[in-house]
């Protein structure tokens, strides 16, 4: 690990002075293997009015510094928004929950381990440097959404979910104008500068997630899996939202995790759904629409059947009647 | 002056006439309020000494080569960097088990992507770790095969056999002939390596965490170019250990060498990626297993070839097959190991060398010969258990296998087995599998001092405990022979300078260092006889009190000057007479999801027999660890390297997938049977720690197939592989 400085913000105009520190909790591993090696520590943590949950209309406004574990074990998101408690609760540790934050969840960088070993070329390290992990060992790398210059995939689990939610990241920039970006526009794709994950700009900060209110009637769940029960990152994951009437779905919403740089949306096969009678055919039709031909790495091959398999999984479960019941294994599904 | 004893014929089984009643007694480990207090002095927790610096391994990041320069200068000028050690005493990788001698010192040369090269010595951790990463170096590299499949440095040894395999497999009417992978796997102890070295004049003290301190003594002085009497080590308490801490580490030396050079003391602790590219990984595998059998389930042909990999110049091969050998009886066995050179971290023991992955295959291989057959597959293990060791005709010394079955499937319930693929709950495929468990038991040379002032007891030996209880056993065996309150004995582990036991590995340290300890308190109860005045066969003690031939008298009136007795034992003719080893059944019953391929082990039963148990809590615990890492390398363990430069991929604990608490049911059950193995040793004894492995994974398998309906080859059953294994998009 380098020397840095740490300064504690008092307030919004100190944030632009260094690299942003919240629960640090992907920051201080990246740091001590000097994949980042910032010379100023932020600690925001001190800055008020960013850790509360609040009713906003029929949603919430989310603080960036809410922690994962205030957020999956809020009452109301419980009630609400049980898929977002499930996908929080389905990441790292319960330790490490407490101290990752609302808005360094969605900051936090690839597993890729080209990007975490600093002997290995890496384009979202060093610009320019090369990717290693072309050719290399792949498992946990993206299926969609790569480039020449990068293969790696998004960790996140509450992204997804925040990402099915339709929620919107609320960002305060340095002239101390707020913006509020939706999901699904705030990250960007790799290409040829994976060093740049998101449109954050300099001196722009999380302040808040804003989660519209849930479609009244809708099932919701994340469905991850992984290669171990607990504590591992998604090979592949779906968050789902489905509202019915009867056989018929009458709303959908979906986002699939750790298959793209950021959580991964499929208008075409929200569109297949709507509307349309569940069944077994129907999902197969979706599945041959979410599903890519090929893989951008011959290790990830394995997701696309994978992928398959899970989003039917998780529409049966979302529009069948059930699937889990009658086991006790339900607690390894969280 | 030392007795030494040679196990060539059984002896009385003196620790069932014993009064004191504290063997095999569930006893709390003494140590344990230290470790959880944090206060036990694991090597990089223990107080640095006074003007301590702090060394950095450097890693080589090319697959093979030549280091032809080191920019030492630019590092120098860096804040608090003190030196750049090269040297040719550093070694390129740990010591292999019980090796006495030093590693590979290669120089200049390179031979694996991660070997250290040099170690950066600064005022801080951070600042030699930082200067260690911008150090720059210049190779000059060679091509190298780094994957076993691609290297052409391939030497395949001469079959072992018995019987005529050809003829027999020929003739039998029914066959499986199969063929089985399994990956590296790291030993994961949780403490990473660490030394902290010291010269005294010309001597060196090293404190660090080691496995088999009589070994490491002469591997670090071989080393470092002096004699071993120059050398003390200590390693009072060692965080984990599963055959990674077998020899000395690059970590040892480098910090003895930097500690010479710099005339301070200085300590190296590994990084958790270090521990990953540098400490020896068990080697992954391709396992050819060909079973045959006549109609009526009698095995007629066995044969377990495998592949395995090292690098240059390492002695050890993972002895896949070495179960498969004595298991099962046939008309012809054959094993051929094939070992490929590559360019990668070395492989040496991990946790059941062979058993761990060799079981794996051969006992899902005895599972669809089973299935073949139309047979139930305990019903098959149970027709075919041989007389004698059926490769050298050796009687076993003690072999509950049988038993183990039979009461395991009882206790499992397996008669309530169902078809295969037959059953679901939802989603999720129910399966029910089991797998014979053994691990061959050995005695290796040990001593052990034992004092004895009053009613106060203190034991002495270089053995150490890796988190296994050696502090208990060797305290309870001493308790029990002096007849004293376990409060009243201490046990000193872990220092060179006390009598040279056998250490930590093979399973073979209860019995080994146990067996010392026993003879040693041995000759103190012959004392205590001669003082009151009775034959050494009469003799009582219990509670603190001598009683014989009608004498009796307090140990604390009676021993007024310390008794000071010293033994040594090793193997002898028992060792060739007859074959020791634990044997076991393992039970597994798992939920497969018949869409994600994912797996969930939702029980567990082990059922072993290994000697006499010794503390039952401890035992327990060794025999679900085990277990545990049974359900890791059928299910998660999958240490991946690059196929261009050999490089660890997997170089942390959430990339490299050891089982985490949702991945262990809550219903993991062990049951001992009451055994004594009078040939192994005079305490009756076996080891403990690898049997509960060797197995167990084979039972989770065989239960996913049983489950699903579809077998498993290439391990772990991870779920993409799951899903293939169904055949179906």
């Amino acid at each position: 690990m380098r020397p840095f400085d740490y300064q504690r913000a008092t307030s919004f105009d100190d944030v632009s002075a260094g690299q942003i520190i919240a629960g640090g909790t992907n920051l201080l591993d990246l740091m001590k293997i000097q994949v980042m090696t910032p010379d100023t520590l932020v600690d925001i943590t001190r800055l008020e009015g960013l850790s509360e949950i609040q009713a906003e209309g029929e949603g919430l406004r989310i603080g960036a510094l809410v922690t994962n574990s205030a957020l999956a074990n809020d009452a109301r998101v419980r009630a609400g928004w049980p898929l977002l408690s499930r996908a929080i609760l389905a990441g790292a540790s319960a330790q490490i929950r407490n101290k990752a934050t609302t808005g360094g969840n969605l900051l936090q960088r690839t597993r890729c381990p080209y990007f975490y070993d600093t002997s290995q070329a890496c384009n979202k390290r060093t610009p320019g440097e090369g990717c290693a992990a072309q050719g290399g060992a792949g498992r946990m790398l993206a299926l969609f959404g790569t480039s020449e210059h990068c293969l790696a995939a998004h960790p996140s689990d509450m992204a997804v979910a925040l990402t099915a939610l339709e929620a919107a990241v609320e960002i305060r920039s340095a002239d101390g104008e707020t913006r509020q970006v939706p999901m699904h526009e705030f990250y960007r794709g790799p290409g040829d500068r994976p060093d740049i994950e998101n449109g954050l700009g300099k001196g722009d900060l999380i302040t808040a997630v804003i989660l519209p209110s849930p479609h009244a009637g809708a099932r919701q769940t994340y469905r991850k899996v992984r290669d171990r029960a607990s504590y591992a990152f998604a090979l592949v994951s779906v968050a789902g939202s489905v509202a019915m009437e009867g056989d018929t779905i009458t709303q959908v919403s979906l986002a699939y995790g750790s298959v793209a740089p950021h959580p991964w949306m499929d208008h075409d096969v929200v569109q297949l759904l709507q509307g349309e009678t569940a069944s077994n055919a129907l999902f197969e039709r979706a599945a041959d629409a979410l599903v890519p031909d090929s893989a951008p790495h011959p290790d990830t091959d394995y997701k696309r059947n994978l992928l398959r398999r899970t989003f039917i999984a998780t529409m049966r479960q979302l529009t069948g009647p059930g699937d889990t019941a009658g086991t006790d294994i339900a607690r390894t599904q969280g | 002056m030392t007795d030494r004893f040679t196990m060539d014929e059984p002896q009385p089984r003196l620790l069932d006439e014993t009064g004191q009643g504290v063997i095999g007694t569930p006893m709390d480990r003494p140590d344990g309020p230290q470790k959880v207090s944090g206060t036990a002095g694991y090597t990089a927790d223990h107080p640095a000494p006074e003007g301590m610096a702090h060394g950095y391994l450097v890693r080589a990041t090319i697959a093979r080569g030549k280091v032809l320069k080191i920019d030492r200068e630019g590092a120098m000028g860096l804040e608090g960097v003190l030196d750049v050690i090269t040297d040719p005493r550093m070694t390129r990788n740990p010591a292999q088990g019980m090796a006495g001698e030093a590693p590979v010192q290669p120089a200049d040369a390179v031979h694996y992507h991660g070997q250290p090269i040099a170690l950066v010595v600064a005022s801080t951790f951070e600042a030699a770790r930082d200067a260690a990463q911008r150090l720059s170096v210049e190779y000059e590299t060679e091509d190298a095969a780094v994957s076993p499949g691609n290297t052409r440095d391939t030497e395949v040894d001469d079959p072992e056999t018995a019987g005529d395999f050809d003829a027999a497999w020929d003739s039998s009417e029914v066959t499986v002939d199969l063929n089985y992978t399994t990956p590296s796997h790291a030993a994961a102890a949780m403490e990473p390596h660490a030394a902290v070295a010291q010269w005294n004049g010309d001597a060196v003290e090293l404190r660090g965490s080691l496995q088999m301190v009589r070994f490491n003594k002469k591997e670090l002085a071989d080393s470092l170019g002096i004699d071993a009497s120059q050398v003390r080590i200590l390693s009072p308490f060692v965080g984990g250990g599963f055959g990674s801490k077998l020899g000395i580490g690059p970590e040892a030396v480098a910090a003895a060498i930097a500690s010479q050079k710099l005339g301070r003391p200085v300590r190296v602790v590994m990084t958790r990626q270090n521990v990953f590219d540098m400490i020896l990984r068990r080697s992954e595998t391709a396992q050819h297993v060909r079973l045959g059998a006549t109609r009526d389930g009698r095995i007629t042909a066995i044969s377990h070839d495998d592949r395995v990999s090292n690098l240059d110049e390492e002695g050890f091969a993972e002895p896949v097959s070495q179960a498969s050998q004595f298991l099962y009886g046939a008309d012809g066995l054959s094993f051929t190991q094939t070992v490929a050179r590559i360019a990668a971290t070395p492989a040496g023991s991990v946790r059941a060398p062979g058993e761990a992955v060799g079981m794996v295959a051969f006992e899902a291989a005895i599972d669809e010969l089973a299935d073949k057959l139309g047979m139930d597959p305990l019903d098959l293990r149970l027709k075919n258990l041989p007389e004698k060791h059926p490769m050298d005709g050796r009687p076993y010394s003690a072999r509950r296998l049988a038993d183990c079955l039979t009461e395991g499937a009882e206790l499992f319930g397996w008669d309530a087995r169902w078809e295969a693929g037959s059953r679901r709950e939802g989603d999720w495929l129910i399966g029910m599998g089991m797998s014979s468990a053994a691990r061959s038991n050995v005695l290796v040379k040990s001593a052990a001092r034992v004092r004895l002032t009053g009613d106060r007891a203190i034991v002495e030996t270089d053995m150490t405990d890796i988190g296994t209880g050696s502090y208990a056993i060797l305290n309870q065996i001493a308790a029990e022979m002096l007849g004293l309150s376990p409060d009243r004995v201490e046990v000193r582990l872990g220092d060179s300078d006390l009598p040279g036991a056998s250490g930590s590995g093979g399973s073979f340290g209860a019995s080994s260092a146990g067996s010392a300890t026993f003879l040693a308190a041995k000759k103190i109860r012959a004392e205590i006889a001669r003082k009151i005045g009775c034959s050494e066969e009469a003799l009582t003690l219990q509670k603190g009190r001598a009683r014989g031939d009608n004498r009796e008298a307090d140990l604390s009136g009676l021993v007024t000057e310390e008794i000071v007795a010293e033994a040594e034992i090793e193997g002898g003719k028992t060792a060739e007479s007859h074959f020791s080893s634990g044997f076991g059944a393992h039970f597994a019953e798992v939920a497969v999801n018949e869409w994600t391929g994912e797996v969930r082990v939702r029980r567990m039963l082990g059922v072993m027999s290994m000697g006499r148990i010794l503390n039952e809590k401890t035992a327990r615990s060794q025999a679900l660890g085990g277990m545990i890492w049974g359900i890791g390398t059928a299910l998660t363990e999958d240490m991946q390297s690059d196929s261009r430069d050999g490089h660890v991929v997997t170089r942390d604990l959430a990339n490299y997938h050891v089982p985490s608490h949702a991945d262990v049911p809550g219903d993991m059950q062990v049951v001992f049977l009451e055994e004594r193995d009078d040939w192994a040793n005079p305490i009756q004894t076996k080891g403990i720690g690898e049997l509960g492995i060797s197995g167990a994974g084979a039972a989770v398998i065989n239960a996913i197939s049983h489950a699903s309906g579809h077998r498993i080859y290439d391990i772990p059953a991870l779920p993409d592989r799951v899903i293939s294994s169904f055949g179906v998009k």
